[in-house]
C-alpha cells in the first residue's frame, strides 16, 4: 500500500515542482519505489524538470480514457530505477481529470509503489483538488512572503474539509510545511518573514527550509532534479527534508545567515 | 551593539509588518471559512423578513458568527428606527 504525497501551495512558482521532482528522487535513491504524477493538465512542466520531455508517449489522460495502459505512459527515470514518472495531458481541456479516474489510477499505482508524489498545479481548480483528494500526506511549499502564506493558509482549510480522508472522517492529511527560497541574510535585516514567523501564523511541522539557491535554476536547466547537485546548498536541503520525512533526526540547515570571511575564521561553531 | 544595528533599530522592518497583517488576515479568514455554508442565504432571508414588518435600512441589521470550543453564536443585532418622529 503506497503513502500518497501532495505537494500543493495554493500560489504559483513557489516551487512546487522544483519539491515534487526533488523529494520523488530522493524518496526513490532511498530505495522507495516511487511515482510522481504531474497534476498540471494542459501546462505540464514536471517530465522538463526531470529531463524527460523526450521520452512523453503517453499520458495521465491517456490512462484514465484507457488509449494507454498505465505501464506505457510511465517513464522510468535515467538516473534511479525506482523512479516513474506520469506525465500531465499538453492538449486536453482540464475536465479530462475525474474523481474516479484518477482514484483508480492511484490505486493500481498503490498495488507496486512505496510513494506517490502528486504534483499539484497552482490555484484551488479541479486539478489541484485531485492532486490533493486521496492525500495521506501534505507538503505546503511556502515563500516567506505575505501572498504565499495565505495561500498556504487557505491549502490548509482546504486539505482539512475537502479532501477524502475528511469527508470520510477519518484521521486527517498529515500536513508539513516546506519553507523555499529563504534568505537567512534578509531576515536578519528585518526585510523577509522568519521561519518562525511563518511558522506560527500557520502553526504547522516544519520539514524544512530551502535556501534560495542558484543551483535550482542550473537544476531546471538541466533537466536534473537539484537533490542530485549533492554540492548544493537546495540539494543538500532537500535530502535532509527526504530523511526528515523518512523519521531520521537532521538539525535544520540554511536557517541563519552565511558567515563571511571574518565570521568563518572567528566566530566558531 | 555596531552602527548598523543601530540604523536597524530605528526603522520598522517590514518582515514585522508583515507579520502582523498576515496573522490579522489569516485569523480573520480561518473564523469565516468554519462558517456553514447555509449562512448567506439564511441571512438573507432572515432580513427579508425582517423589512416586513419594520422599515430599517439594510445597514441597521448587522448578522455576526462566531464560533468558539464550545458553542457557536449567531447574533443578529436590529438598529430599530426612531419611532420619536413618527409622532410628529
Amino acid at each position: 500500500m503506497a503513502r500518497i504525497i501532495v505537494v500543493t501551495s495554493g500560489k504559483g512558482g513557489v516551487g512546487k515542482t522544483t519539491t515534487s521532482a526533488a523529494v520523488s528522487m530522493g524518496l526513490a535513491k532511498k530505495g522507495h519505489k516511487t511515482a510522481v504524477i504531474d497534476f498540471d493538465v494542459g501546462l505540464r512542466n514536471l517530465d522538463l524538470i526531470m529531463g524527460c520531455e523526450r521520452r512523453v508517449v503517453y499520458d495521465f489522460v491517456n490512462v484514465i480514457n484507457g488509449e494507454a495502459t498505465l505501464n506505457q505512459a510511465l517513464i522510468r527515470d535515467k538516473h534511479c530505477d525506482n523512479l516513474y514518472i506520469l506525465p500531465a495531458s499538453q492538449t486536453r481541456d482540464k475536465d479530462s481529470l475525474s474523481l474516479e479516474g484518477v482514484g483508480k489510477i492511484l490505486d493500481e499505482l498503490s498495488k507496486t509503489f512505496d510513494y506517490i508524489v502528486c504534483d499539484s498545479p497552482a490555484g484551488i481548480e479541479k486539478g489541484a483538488h485531485l492532486a490533493m483528494y486521496f492525500a495521506d500526506d501534505a507538503f505546503v511549499v511556502t515563500n516567506p512572503e505575505v501572498s504565499s502564506v495565505r495561500d498556504s493558509d487557505r491549502m490548509l482549510g482546504l486539505l482539512a474539509s475537502k479532501s477524502r480522508r475528511a469527508e470520510l472522517n477519518e484521521e486527517p492529511i498529515k500536513e508539513y510545511l516546506i519553507l523555499s527560497r529563504y534568505s537567512p541574510d534578509r531576515v536578519k535585516l528585518g526585510e523577509m518573514l522568519s521561519v518562525n514567523d511563518v511558522q506560527e501564523i500557520l502553526s504547522l511541522h516544519l520539514l524544512g527550509v530551502t535556501p534560495e539557491s542558484k543551483s535550482v535554476l542550473n537544476a531546471s536547466n538541466s533537466g536534473t532534479p537539484v537533490i542530485l547537485d549533492e554540492k548544493s546548498d537546495a540539494g543538500q536541503a532537500y535530502a535532509d527534508i527526504v530523511a526528515r520525512y523518512l523519521g531520521e533526526e537532521k538539525p535544520h540547515r540554511f536557517i541563519d545567515e552565511k558567515k563571511g570571511l571574518f565570521g568563518k575564521l572567528f566566530g566558531g561553531k | 551593539m555596531n552602527l548598523l544595528d543601530y540604523f536597524r533599530s530605528t526603522r520598522t522592518s517590514t518582515a514585522a509588518v508583515a507579520k502582523e497583517r498576515l496573522q490579522i488576515l489569516v485569523a480573520h479568514e480561518r473564523s469565516s471559512r468554519n462558517q456553514p455554508s447555509y449562512l448567506p442565504q439564511l441571512q438573507k432571508e432572515l432580513l427579508e423578513v425582517i423589512k416586513k414588518y419594520i422599515h430599517v435600512d439594510q445597514e441597521a441589521i448587522s448578522f455576526n458568527f462566531e464560533q468558539d470550543d464550545h458553542q457557536e453564536t449567531l447574533e443578529l443585532n436590529i438598529v430599530l428606527p426612531d419611532l420619536s418622529h413618527k409622532k410628529n
